[in-house]
């Protein structure tokens, strides 16, 4: 499990040159299912990270409109796309385009102290893909814009309703 | 809340077919357990995703999905502009679904010829119809069926290799287009007329519509809308792009904004930015027209209504906004085209006589997804669905057909699940044999190989397949 999820960062991480041809993964409601029964007995080569200053564990939880919270951990550098992917939480369709900036299914509402603390105001681009998802706020972003910093250790942000509501519930 | 017995069964039903070659016999064999049969007609965007969450909500289910082309994904392969290929990612979660065990593709497989709804009704618990748009709405304009008069979809039908359509045969010997309508299709068409053919050759566009835009001579491309920039149809992404596109100046008409400006304070957001987005490239082409000396040209025209086609023009109806609509004056506006694309929307067609289709509307009658029986006593027509362009009419980006298609899968599980659609009885399904020369899922994968090797010579992603018969041999059929 740990290794797949390694080997999903890594491969993230090639992809963010926006290349076309990402082997970047979505969140994906199979995917969870078939790593965790294939990988299990591959635990120990947890030891496949590379880097080690980066790889500082911040914790997230990811709050959804039926109150159900998704407590997740992602690492420094981590965009909160990758902590969705990587931790298989199942949220239908989120991150659809792969974190290329072409769609708004990874939209996400932030508390407002900790939207004015974000270290990157969002670019046109952010906007324009913001403006077409549904339950706009003065506070949203696309998850795959926001790369974690330590100082983000215990965020909490919303998952908008009219994407992954109560529907699963 | 299932028995455990019944999960049991179903996971030794599972196991099963794990052991067989599934994409050939898993559908129609004779199983003791009540195994709810989903069948899905057609591969877009909208069937997927609804596939998605059927085969995550249901337990012990199977997913057949027929496509009349021997290929998947729709609109996302023919309609998705080439030099959108970030778009077209959503395909690897389409892949992973199709990869589910319980998942079957029946490509080259359609509707009202190889298999009636009624026998498909038949074979399946319940059938959800995701057929998609395929025909074009009208002007109803004089000499509208003139040859230098195409549609938009079949524009980008060509250029996107849709089977069919690779004779179109555009004539791009003029300087002017009029693209009628301002919707993103619009904008997508004018982009590929307007962006250099080099560009476009690092894209999966066809070789032969790359040829025949290599020798284009198009210089401006004219988006004719009815009413006006507050009413822009286009998203500002695609306006954005526009606007960065190298060697294309856009060029807007300044009496159009008069009394823009006023409005700007009350905007919703979206409509805000891509308003003041126009003001500011308005405002820096006043500045700069003299010196940037683009070699072609990007022009919006507002508050004009199609009136009539001429010889290598159109004539347009001056019209006047009254409450957001577009009210046609006495005064008449020429614009110069050699080639006119009409993009005012697309609509359904009616592909079997069990569907209760809406004519007028171009879709599926149908209330959240359920099929009505008769469009008058809105009772509903049990277990037959429609989701999608197919039932909402064609609005929206692939976001919009992704909830709606979620939705609309939630609603069929939700029917199933508190069995207001009965599955108690055992369904046959499809094999791939009864239907002749079926394209499954491995053979898909036979095209997808060639496609991208193809297109490794050529250096772009994929060369696409334009013919049926090739696409079937290439299949190994």
């Amino acid at each position: 499990m740990a290794f797949a999820q390694n080997l999903v960062r890594c491969s993230i991480k090639a992809a963010v040159s926006k290349n076309h041809f990402s082997l970047a993964k979505t969140a994906s409601n199979f995917g969870a299912y078939q790593l965790s029964t294939q990988f299990n007995s591959l635990q120990p080569l947890r030891t496949f990270s590379i880097g080690s200053q980066l790889h500082q564990d911040v914790n997230v939880t990811f709050l959804r409109a039926n109150g159900q919270k998704i407590q997740a951990k992602g690492k420094v550098g981590d965009t909160l796309l990758d902590v969705v992917v990587n931790n298989h939480i199942d949220l239908d369709g989120f991150g659809a385009c792969e974190g290329t900036l072409t769609c708004s299914t990874c939209h996400l509402i932030f508390k407002v102290q900790d939207f004015e603390k974000l270290p990157d105001k969002a670019s046109d681009e952010e906007l324009d893909m913001l403006d077409l998802a549904y339950e706009l706020t003065d506070t949203s972003r696309l998850g795959c814009q926001i790369t974690l910093t330590k100082d983000m250790d215990g965020l909490v942000v919303s998952v908008p309703a009219t994407i992954n509501d109560a529907r699963s519930a | 809340m299932f028995l455990p017995k019944k999960v049991l069964l179903s996971t030794i039903t599972k196991q099963c077919c794990l052991h067989t070659n599934k994409k050939e016999f898993s559908a129609g064999v004779a199983v003791n357990s009540p195994t709810k049969r989903i069948c899905i007609v057609g591969a877009g965007p909208a069937g997927f995703y609804a596939a998605q969450y059927i085969l995550k909500t249901l337990s012990d289910c199977v997913v057949d999905v027929i496509e009349k082309l021997p290929v998947p994904f729709g609109l996302v392969r023919f309609g998705v502009a080439p030099d959108h290929p970030e778009v077209k990612n959503v395909i690897n979660t389409f892949n992973k679904t199709a990869e589910h065990k319980n998942f079957n593709f029946f490509g080259n497989v359609t509707l009202g010829k190889d298999i009636s709804l009624q026998e498909l009704r038949e074979r399946y618990h319940a059938v959800l119809l995701t057929y998609g748009a395929d025909q074009d709405r009208e002007l109803n304009i004089p000499n509208e069926n003139q040859p230098n008069v195409l549609s938009a979809r079949k524009f980008v039908a060509w250029y996107n290799g849709l089977p069919g359509e690779q004779h179109l045969n555009p004539n791009l010997s003029g300087r002017s287009v009029a693209i009628l309508g301002q919707g993103n299709v619009a904008v997508d068409a004018a982009r590929m007329l307007l962006s250099s053919v080099d560009a476009l050759r690092k894209t999966d566009t066809t070789e032969y519509a790359l040829e025949a835009l290599s020798r284009s001579k198009v210089e401006q491309v004219y988006l004719v809308g009815r009413r006006g920039p507050l009413q822009a149809a286009f998203t500002i992404k695609e306006l954005r792009e526009m606007l960065k596109l190298p060697n294309v100046q856009t060029i807007w008409k300044p009496d159009d904004f008069t009394d823009v400006p006023a409005h700007l304070p009350n905007l919703p957001r979206p409509r805000k930015r891509l308003t003041e987005l126009m003001l500011k490239s308005l405002s820096e082409q006043s500045s700069s027209s003299s010196s940037n000396r683009a070699q072609r040209r990007f022009l919006p025209i507002f508050l004009r209504a199609p009136k009539a086609i001429g010889e290598n023009e159109i004539k347009l109806t001056v019209t006047q906004l009254q409450n957001d609509t577009a009210i046609p004056t006495d005064k008449i506006d020429h614009l110069p085209a050699e080639l006119i694309l009409r993009s005012i929307g697309y609509k359904s067609t009616c592909v079997d006589g069990g569907i209760c289709f809406d004519d007028r509307g171009g879709r599926v009658f149908n209330e959240n997804g359920r099929v009505l029986k008769d469009a008058t006593s809105k009772s509903v027509d049990k277990g037959l669905y429609v989701a999608g362009w197919l039932g909402t009419g064609p609005t929206g980006v692939i976001l919009t057909t992704m909830n709606g298609a979620f939705g609309v899968a939630k609603t069929l599980c939700d029917d199933i699940i508190s069995n207001e659609v009965d599955t108690s009885s055992t369904k046959a399904g499809s094999e791939a044999k009864q239907y002749g020369r079926v394209v499954t899922w491995s053979h898909w994968q036979r095209i997808n190989q060639a496609e991208i090797k193809a297109g490794e010579r050529l250096g772009k992603p994929r060369e696409k397949i334009v013919d049926v018969d090739e696409m079937l041999k290439v299949a190994g059929l």
